[in-house]
């Protein structure tokens, strides 16, 4: 209720739905906590320190799950998750070294990207998200990383929209469930609904 | 003993200086450790925000000659005017939120049995560990006519900054139909394929707004930095490979090394044979050895270039000096700025154990670099390195170069990535 409120305040305010939801604490495993942050730290040249990306395109790692980094990692390495150069860069680290690196940005705080969104177009991709039951598997808006269904809210919109585009065009595979409710949310107005919907993610800083 | 007592000394007579509220000061100071980091570019500046980021009891001093900092990466965006100079233009605010002392100064000599830094004001920094991460001087001697002075009419550019606006300057100046010589040095040398992303930069340029005119490398070495991709782009942008051609590269063997210039004239001569080019525009960048201070303090071998410990980047010749970035030799990274960025945080965690006794951590480094050769047009390569003996190894199987059958929407995503890592390094680097 208190983020709704505050939404609307905001829209009235400055014409942008911004909401400030509250992105939880992971709970995760135990690591070697030198060892990770050692391995961790070479990929805030690209991600950010300790994984807060400020943008434009790579994505904020910071904050995500364990099962999440760990799974996205192995998914590069074997190549069954398509990149520019995350497989490249993937296939340098042993499966125990992504767990140790997983477990550093799991205990990491999630800093939500400031970029500025469309409040109209935020409002309708809320009304998607809903609809389309996104939020069975992208919980509380998509702000908690439940069974590596990783963090969408707050993600940069250049980084969504790439990662949109290659499951609709199917380089990259989507868990059944994901792939009937997109076929539905995407039957019409394809475009104009993945990038309401990418607002809609967005809008919550 | 002498070291602690004098430095027990200097502190006591500050703190005297500023009066009976400096009592705590040499309380805690006393026992403090202290790292002087000499240097705030990429390398020195993350060396310094990693380590208090491991230790912050540590008090950290970075020593920079400048007021702000030019990222040489991105640089050549300034060029093609696709960016404007500001857009590279770091201040040291950030670091000095980290509770580091940035003292903005000329580092002129090391002592290493005293083991303290002397700046040009005079003032000296004791320090318990040094970090000396003073990047590259430029060797105008390789190339009769070429200094510092000629430096102002053929530009080096290759320190960012007041260099770029004049190559920039000169480029909007120079008439439709001029030819840009662009003379690239033998290795090693700072940014492996900076040379060549510029000439696509300039070339990217000159299509738009002088489309007659022509970028001519003159090269001293007869193979180059993700040449296959480049030729490619230029394939697929600048016409290469036929008569009309925006850009046309002369490896050594065919008479591309630079012999002299004459900034006068607007003339090289290059090659065995001697050939005279004349141009528009000449950029030069010459042969290239470890940064001056490095070089004075004896930190550099014959190679002109400083030898380390591959784990602690601490100095073979000189102890409890580390040395990071372009200036030290690092085996099979590159001198790049993510390098010097992966090596500030080993010698972070390196000094840091130092410091309080502790065992290293096994050392990880990455390098990961990007060239726009045009629009929507980006290429890159990538490297995992670990300790493998006294070398730093790249592992095999994993980095190397964007794929030659690379989609243009992937091309297109590596510029954005491109952005994206030169956001996030100055933030890592520098916030």
């Amino acid at each position: 209720m208190r983020n709704k409120t505050l939404k609307y305040a905001l829209l009235l305010v400055s014409g942008f739905a911004l909401s400030s939801p509250v992105w939880a604490e992971n709970e995760c495993p135990d690591y070697d906590k030198a060892r990770g942050a050692m391995l961790a730290n070479t990929c805030a040249g690209c991600h950010g320190t300790n994984g807060a990306s400020v943008g434009p395109a790579s994505p904020i790692i910071g904050g995500l799950s364990a099962e999440t980094i760990s799974e996205t990692m192995k998914a590069y390495k074997s190549g069954d998750r398509p990149s520019t150069i995350m497989g490249r860069i993937a296939r340098g680290y042993t499966d125990e070294e992504i767990d140790a690196m997983a477990g550093f940005f799991c205990e990491q705080k999630f800093v939500p990207a400031k970029q500025e969104v469309d409040a109209e177009k935020a409002e309708a991709g809320k009304e998607l998200h809903d609809k389309y039951k996104c939020e069975k598997c992208h919980e509380e808006g998509g702000t908690i990383d439940v069974d590596g269904s990783s963090i969408i809210a707050g993600q940069w919109k250049a980084y969504l929209a790439y990662e949109l585009s290659d499951f609709q065009e199917k380089h990259r595979g989507m868990p059944k469930k994901m792939k009937r409710a997109m076929k539905k949310l995407l039957k019409q107005d394809a475009d104009a609904r993945l990038e309401q919907i990418i607002e809609y993610y967005a809008s919550q800083q | 003993m002498t070291l602690n007592r004098r430095h027990f000394l200097q502190v006591t007579a500050g703190a005297t200086a500023a009066g009976v509220v400096g009592f705590p000061h040499i309380a805690s100071s006393a026992g403090t450790k202290k790292v002087v980091v000499i240097g705030g570019g990429t390398g020195g500046a993350t060396a310094a925000k990693y380590l208090r980021m491991a230790d912050p009891s540590i008090e950290v001093t970075l020593i920079e000659a400048e007021e702000y900092h030019y990222t040489c990466y991105l640089s050549n965006e300034v060029l093609s005017g696709d960016r404007k100079l500001e857009s590279i233009k770091v201040a040291y605010d950030g670091l000095k939120k980290h509770g580091i002392n940035v003292v903005k100064a000329k580092a002129t000599a090391i002592d290493g049995d005293a083991k303290k830094v002397t700046v040009d004001t005079g003032d000296t920094f004791i320090y318990d560990r040094l970090i000396v991460s003073p990047g590259v001087s430029l060797d105008y001697s390789k190339i009769e006519g070429y200094s510092a002075e000629a430096a102002q009419k053929i530009p080096h550019a290759w320190k960012a900054g007041e260099q770029t606006k004049i190559l920039r300057s000169q480029l909007e100046a120079m008439k439709d139909g001029g030819t840009v010589i662009i003379s690239a040095p033998p290795n090693p040398f700072r940014c492996p394929p900076g040379p060549y992303e510029r000439a696509s930069q300039v070339a990217h340029y000159l299509k738009q707004h002088k489309p007659k005119s022509k970028v001519l490398i003159l090269d001293s070495k007869d193979k180059f930095s993700k040449q296959g991709l480049f030729t490619q782009g230029w394939t697929d942008l600048y016409g290469y490979g036929t008569d009309n051609s925006m850009i046309e590269w002369v490896p050594a063997a065919e008479g591309g090394k630079v012999i002299s210039a004459d900034a006068g004239n607007m003339q090289i001569i290059a090659g065995d044979l001697e050939d005279e080019h004349t141009a528009d525009v000449i950029n030069i960048i010459p042969p290239q050895k470890a940064g001056q201070i490095a070089l004075d303090a004896g930190l550099a071998d014959e190679s002109g270039w400083c030898p380390v410990n591959k784990k602690t980047f601490e100095s073979s010749l000189i102890p409890n000096i580390h040395v990071i970035g372009d200036a030290c030799i690092a085996t099979k990274m590159p001198k790049s700025g993510y390098a010097a960025n992966s090596q500030g945080k080993v010698v972070a965690v390196a000094v840091a154990a130092a410091l309080s006794g502790k065992e290293m951590v096994e050392p990880s480094y990455v390098n990961t670099c990007y060239s726009i050769i045009g629009e929507d047009y980006g290429i890159s390569v990538a490297a995992v390195y670990r300790l493998d003996g006294d070398v730093i190894a790249p592992v095999k199987g994993a980095g190397g170069l964007t794929p030659k059958d690379a989609t243009a929407e992937h091309r297109k995503r590596e510029v954005q990535f491109a952005y994206s890592w030169y956001d996030n390094i100055v933030q890592d680097s520098f916030n």
